[in-house]
C-alpha cells in the first residue's frame, strides 16, 4: 500500500465516520448528546481534512481535500466498511463509534511515534479526541448494556451486528489486536454484554468494494458540489 | 474590504453585549435595602437596574411571562437547528460542513442555557418539552419556512441570526438575571453565526451566475419572513407595556425592527445583492430607511401551525424524542442501579 492510499483510508474512515454522525444533528436522544455527537462529527471531520489534505499532498496530483471528497466515487473510496454501516438505532451507533474510536486511538498512537512526521503531527491531536470518543461510546455502551431490558438487548444486537466489521480495521495493524481486544473487552464486561463469537469476515473497504450503503451517503455528501463543477463556495 | 463593513455593525451589537456585560457585575456591587415588603423590594430592584435572582421575591405575572419567553426562546433553539441540519449532511466543501456543523452545535448549546435558566423560575425541562410537543408552547416562526438550497443557509445565518441579535442584546440587560446572563454568552456566538452566513452569500453573490441567482433566490424568500420574527407592529402587541415595565423588554417591536432594516439595508449592499422591497429607501429626515411591512396575515397563519413547514418540524422533534425515550429510560435505570447503596429497607433485611 503506498503512502497515499494509506493515509486515504484513514481520511475515509474519518470522513465517513462525520458524515454519519452528522446524520444524528437534531435527532440525539437528548440535548446534550446532540452536543456531544456534533463535537464527535466536528473532531472526525477536522481529522478527515488534515488527512486528506495530506493525501493530496502525496499523491502530488493537485487533489486537495474536496476533490478528494466530492469527486471519488464509492469505487474509489477506501475506508473500512464498519464506518459506513447505516445507524439503524442509538445503539447501532454506539457500537460503531466504540470499537471504530478504541481502533482509532491505539492506530493514531502508533502514528504519532512514527516516522512520517506530517502524520504524526496529525496523529498526535487526533489520539486525544479518540480517547474522548472512546470514554463517551464505552459509558453508554455501558449504560445502555446495564440498563433496562429493551436496552440491554438492543445493544446486545448492535454489538452482535457490527463485531464481524471488526476484522477489517484488526487485519491492517496485528499488533494493536490484543491491546484493541483488552479494551473492547472490559466495556463489553462492565456493560454485562457477551462478545460474539468470530466467524463472517467481512471486507473489502481499502480495496473499493463497499456495502450497499456507501454510494448512498456519498450521493447525498456530493450532490451539490457536483451539480457546480469548478464553482468556489 | 467585506470583512471590516461587517465588523462595523457587528462590533457595535458586540460592545452592547459588553456594557450589559459591565453593567451586571456593577449591579451586583451595588445593593438596595429591603423596602417595607417583598413587592416594594421587587419594584425597588427593577427601578434601580438591579438583577432579580431565583431566590428572590417575584410577581407571578413576571414570573409566567419569563417562563414563557424563555420557554420559547430555548425551543426555537433546538427547532432551528433542524432548517440547518438539514444541509450539513450536503454542504459543499469540508471547511463549510464543518463550520456549519460547529454552528449548529452552538445552537444546541443555547437550548441548553436557555432550558436551565428556565429551570431556575420552577419549571423543569421535560416540563417544557411535553408544553413543546403538545404545541401549548410556541417557537420562533421563521423556522417553519424550508431551506431549498444551500444559499439558504447564509441568508438564515444573515437575516435570521441577524434577526435574533438585533432581539437578544437588548434581553443581556433583562431584568432577571440567568436570563441576561445566559444572553450574553449567547450573544457573544451569534455574532460569529451572522457572519458564516454574511460570508457564504458575499461568496455566492461573487461566483457564478448560477450561484449568484442561487443567493438572490434566498434573500427574496426570507427577507420578509426575517422582518416579521420582531413580532406584529406596536399597535398589535399585547405584552409589551408590562413586559418593558419589568425591564424584561427594552424596545419596542417597531424599534427592533427598524433597527435590523437599517443594518441591513446597507450590507445587502457590500453583498451585492437584492433586498426584495421597492420601496426600501433611505429617508434623511427620520435618519432611517423607509421600508414596506411584513405580511402580518401570514405571520399569524404561520403561528396558527400553518406555515410550509410546521408540521414536519414538530414531526422530526416528536420522533427523536421518542425514539430517544429507550435510550433515556437506561440511563436513568442504570443510575438508579449504581447510585450509592441506600441503607437495607425492611424488607430487604427480612428477605
Ligand atoms: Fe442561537
Ligand atoms: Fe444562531
Amino acid at each position: 500500500m503506498s503512502g497515499f492510499e494509506f493515509v486515504l483510508g484513514l481520511g475515509d474512515d474519518a470522513l465517513v465516520a462525520a458524515q454519519r454522525l452528522a446524520q444524528w444533528c437534531a435527532r440525539a436522544p437528548e440535548l446534550e448528546e446532540d452536543v456531544a455527537l456534533a463535537n464527535i462529527a466536528l473532531d472526525q471531520l477536522g481529522a478527515a481534512r488534515l488527512l486528506l489534505g495530506y493525501a493530496g499532498e502525496l499523491e502530488g496530483e493537485g487533489r486537495d481535500e474536496d476533490a478528494l471528497a466530492y469527486l471519488r466515487t464509492d469505487r474509489e473510496y477506501r475506508n473500512v466498511l464498519l464506518v459506513e454501516l447505516p445507524d439503524r438505532d442509538f445503539a447501532v451507533l454506539m457500537a460503531k463509534l466504540l470499537f471504530l474510536s478504541a481502533w482509532q486511538r491505539l492506530r493514531y498512537e502508533d502514528l504519532a511515534a512514527g516516522d512520517d512526521e506530517r502524520l504524526a503531527g496529525i496523529a498526535a491531536k487526533a489520539v486525544k479526541e479518540s480517547a474522548y470518543h472512546l470514554d463517551h461510546s464505552a459509558l453508554w455502551t455501558v449504560r445502555l448494556g446495564d440498563g433496562t431490558d429493551e436496552s440491554h438487548a438492543r445493544m446486545q444486537r448492535a454489538v452482535d451486528e457490527v463485531w464481524p466489521y471488526t476484522h477489517e480495521l484488526l487485519a491492517e495493524a496485528p499488533h494493536l489486536r490484543a491491546n484493541w481486544l483488552s479494551t473492547v473487552d472490559g466495556v463489553l464486561a462492565e456493560a454485562t454484554l457477551r462478545r460474539p463469537d468470530d466467524g463472517w469476515r467481512p471486507g473489502g473497504g481499502r480495496d473499493g468494494r463497499h456495502t450497499e450503503a456507501l454510494s448512498y451517503l456519498l450521493a447525498e455528501m456530493q450532490v451539490l458540489h457536483r451539480a457546480y463543477p469548478g464553482a468556489r463556495w | 474590504m467585506y470583512g471590516n463593513d461587517f465588523a462595523a455593525s457587528g462590533g457595535e451589537l458586540l460592545d452592547q453585549v459588553a456594557d450589559a456585560e459591565r453593567e451586571l457585575r456593577a449591579a451586583a456591587d451595588r445593593s438596595v435595602r429591603g423596602g417595607s415588603d417583598e413587592e416594594t423590594y421587587f419594584t425597588e430592584l427593577v427601578a434601580a437596574d438591579q438583577k432579580i435572582e431565583p431566590r428572590d421575591w417575584m410577581p407571578d405575572g413576571y414570573r409566567k411571562t419569563l417562563i414563557r419567553q424563555i420557554a420559547q426562546h430555548a425551543h426555537s433553539e433546538i427547532i432551528g437547528m433542524q432548517p440547518e441540519a438539514n444541509w450539513l449532511t450536503r454542504a459543499p466543501t469540508l471547511k463549510r460542513k464543518a463550520i456549519l456543523l460547529a454552528k449548529v452545535q452552538d445552537e444546541a448549546g443555547h437550548g441548553l442555557y436557555l432550558y436551565a435558566a428556565a429551570e431556575t423560575l420552577g419549571v423543569s425541562r421535560d416540563t417544557l418539552y411535553d408544553l413543546l410537543l403538545a404545541g401549548r408552547q410556541k417557537y420562533s416562526s421563521i423556522f417553519n419556512y424550508p431551506t431549498l438550497s444551500w444559499a439558504d443557509v447564509g441568508a438564515i445565518g444573515w437575516l435570521v441570526d441577524g434577526a435574533a441579535i438585533v432581539n437578544q442584546v437588548p434581553l443581556c440587560r433583562c431584568s432577571y438575571g440567568p436570563y441576561a446572563r445566559a444572553m450574553i454568552r449567547i450573544c457573544k456566538e451569534e455574532s460569529f453565526h451572522q457572519r458564516q452566513g454574511y460570508e457564504i452569500l458575499y461568496t455566492l453573490a461573487h461566483g457564478t451566475p448560477g450561484q449568484k441567482e442561487m443567493a438572490q433566490d434566498a434573500v427574496d424568500r426570507w427577507w420578509y419572513p426575517s422582518l416579521a420574527m420582531f413580532g406584529p407592529p406596536d399597535t398589535d402587541s399585547t405584552h409589551s407595556a408590562q413586559s418593558m415595565a419589568w425591564k424584561i423588554k427594552r424596545f419596542s417591536n417597531d424599534d427592533l425592527r427598524q433597527r435590523f432594516v437599517d443594518m441591513c439595508a446597507q450590507q445587502a449592499t457590500v453583498l451585492g445583492l437584492t433586498i426584495p422591497d421597492p420601496d426600501l429607501r433611505w429617508n434623511p429626515d427620520r435618519g432611517a430607511y423607509d421600508y414596506t411591512a411584513p405580511d402580518y396575515a401570514e405571520l399569524m397563519e404561520v403561528i396558527r401551525g400553518n406555515g410550509p413547514c410546521n408540521r414536519a418540524r414538530m414531526a422530526n422533534r416528536r420522533a427523536a424524542h421518542e425514539d430517544g425515550a429507550w435510550v433515556r429510560e437506561a440511563a436513568a435505570a442504570y443510575a438508579a442501579k449504581h447510585a450509592a447503596p441506600a441503607a437495607p429497607t425492611a424488607e430487604a433485611v427480612h428477605a
